[in-house]
């Protein structure tokens, strides 16, 4: 079986099937723009809760951290929710524009919560300092991002590894529409379903072979996170 | 930066650009899903009207609860009582027969039954492990009914009587896994025959008819195009692509017979 799949990864890989390339192709494309939308928006909302002071603060952590958490498909189950109710009209169901919106607010709580520990565990120090040396409000924030500029890059990597291994929510927004808003994942769950063992294990191969690529691309840019 | 940020608004736009094409909406059981017949028989309606067609595949249960929110615009499913129900409360325009098969039982050994009463009656007193779909999905729907039609409460079955609430190439799998019993499409059943140990347990065409059904989901539910959902409910029950349907075949067996014109 194992040495099956393996000859089917490289056949798939190789096959110059245009089907399977369209597949990698969009599992990429949408994991890697919802990573990128939750990572703007992640870094802001995490600096911004970790550096302010009010009276929620703790609820607001322990909500972003229980979201942390959450099961895509429960995810899945609510944007399905939204946009099949109050958003019905913009006919968001079974599309890849679904996919990205569930996946990103899948990652946006990862990559928050990550921010805000590593932010609370620096700032003090960091804060301090530039206090002392008369820095704006701006500046510090500044000073702070890039001193967390280590944990920002390893949430973007818990935020992409997360979107792109999860099938439950694209596959109940997305659809898994053949040529259309099939993934790797959802592909490797149907292949499951019909008994293709060899060809799920295949492309779960693949998945984590294009994985591989990326951490070493990644490393290039910044080696000292991966020494 | 600059060509990262070139790279992102590239992908983003390509995500976006699947909105604007001529599309329609179809939403089918896993049982016709898995069967092949679809992907056999669309890419001909895709060709002659450049309507590219999404299939969602869900159970019969799901597929109609999709139509009543107006998500769908064809519903190709197979549960008459059900369907007729969803036609007359309004959520559907009209209904069509379309094809049929039949329902087999399947499990590690034949069940050397005459009637379905028997069959029945063996698994039961045995009793022999079966596998519901328990999902309501169509073969759901008929595995419960025919219970019910030999006087057997499913509430009441023991230990032996196990719900998947998986699709059916889920639960056939599992079936063959655990070598235990279950009801299947014969569709199915022969799209995944090579990835099975499973045999024929019982079968009878006259008992176990399966019919398939095309409903046009009522547009004014949601303002969807109506104009492809016509063309695709008038174009399935013609009589050249009714003709295509019983071409489909699969280890010498044909898997479909078309009934549109009865």
């Amino acid at each position: 079986m194992i040495l099956e799949s393996t000859i089917k990864a490289f056949e798939l890989l190789f096959s110059f099937d245009k089907e399977i390339y369209s597949i990698i192709f969009l599992s990429l494309t949408i994991s890697i723009l919802a990573t990128t939308v939750a990572s703007f928006f992640g870094t802001i909302f995490g600096i911004f809760i970790s550096i302010s002071d009010y009276k929620l603060k703790r609820l607001t952590k322990k909500i972003v951290f229980t979201l942390m958490g959450i099961p895509p498909v429960v995810l899945g189950l609510i944007v399905l929710l939204f946009i099949t109710g109050p958003f019905d009209g913009m006919n968001l169901l079974f599309t890849k524009s679904a996919m990205f919106i569930a996946q990103t607010l899948l990652v946006l709580p990862i990559i928050t919560g990550n921010i805000i520990i590593s932010s609370e565990k620096t700032q003090k120090r960091v804060l301090e300092t530039a206090t002392t040396l008369g820095a704006s409000k701006f500046d510090k924030i500044i000073l702070l991002i890039k001193e967390i500029k280590p944990f920002i890059m390893m949430s973007v990597i818990l935020g992409f590894s997360r979107a792109l291994s999860e099938v439950g929510a694209v596959m109940l927004v997305g659809g898994n529409i053949k040529n259309d808003t099939r993934v790797m994942t959802t592909y490797i769950a149907l292949n499951n379903s019909m008994g293709e063992y060899s060809v799920s294990i295949a492309m779960g191969m693949i998945l984590l072979f294009i994985a591989f690529i990326l951490h070493t691309l990644l490393a290039k840019f910044r080696g000292d996170f991966y020494d | 930066m600059k060509k990262i940020l070139i790279i992102l608004g590239v992908l983003f736009l390509f995500t976006l650009s699947s909105c604007s094409k001529k599309e329609l909406i179809i939403v089918t059981t896993t049982s016709l899903d898995n069967s092949g017949l679809l992907e056999y028989i669309i890419p001909s309606f895709e060709e002659e009207y450049g309507i590219f067609v999404k299939i969602v595949a869900l159970g019969t249960g799901a597929a109609l609860e999709m139509g009543e929110m107006g998500e769908a615009d064809i519903l190709l499913v197979h549960a008459y009582d059900s369907e007729v129900e969803f036609v007359n409360n309004g959520y559907g325009e009209k209904r069509h027969n379309i094809m049929y098969n039949d329902f087999i039982i399947l499990g590690p050994a034949s069940l050397d039954s005459d009637t379905l009463e028997e069959a029945l009656a063996l698994i039961v007193t045995k009793p022999l492990n079966f596998y519901s779909r328990g999902d309501d999905s169509g073969t759901n729907k008929k595995e419960l009914s025919i219970w019910e039609q030999y006087g057997y409460d499913v509430s009441t079955f023991g230990d032996w009587y196990h719900e998947t609430g998986q699709g059916m190439g889920s639960t056939l799998t599992m079936t063959s896994l655990s070598r235990y019993y279950t009801l299947s499409d014969r569709g199915t059943y022969l799209s995944m025959k090579n990835n099975l140990d499973l045999v024929i347990a019982y079968e009878n065409r006259n008992e176990l008819k399966n019919q398939y059904g095309v409903i046009k989901v009522n547009p004014d539910l949601h303002n969807r195009n109506e104009e492809y959902a016509d063309l695709f409910y008038d174009w399935i029950i013609r009589d050249d692509v009714q003709d295509l349907i019983a071409t489909y075949v699969m280890y010498d067996e044909q898997l479909f017979y078309p009934n549109a014109g009865e």
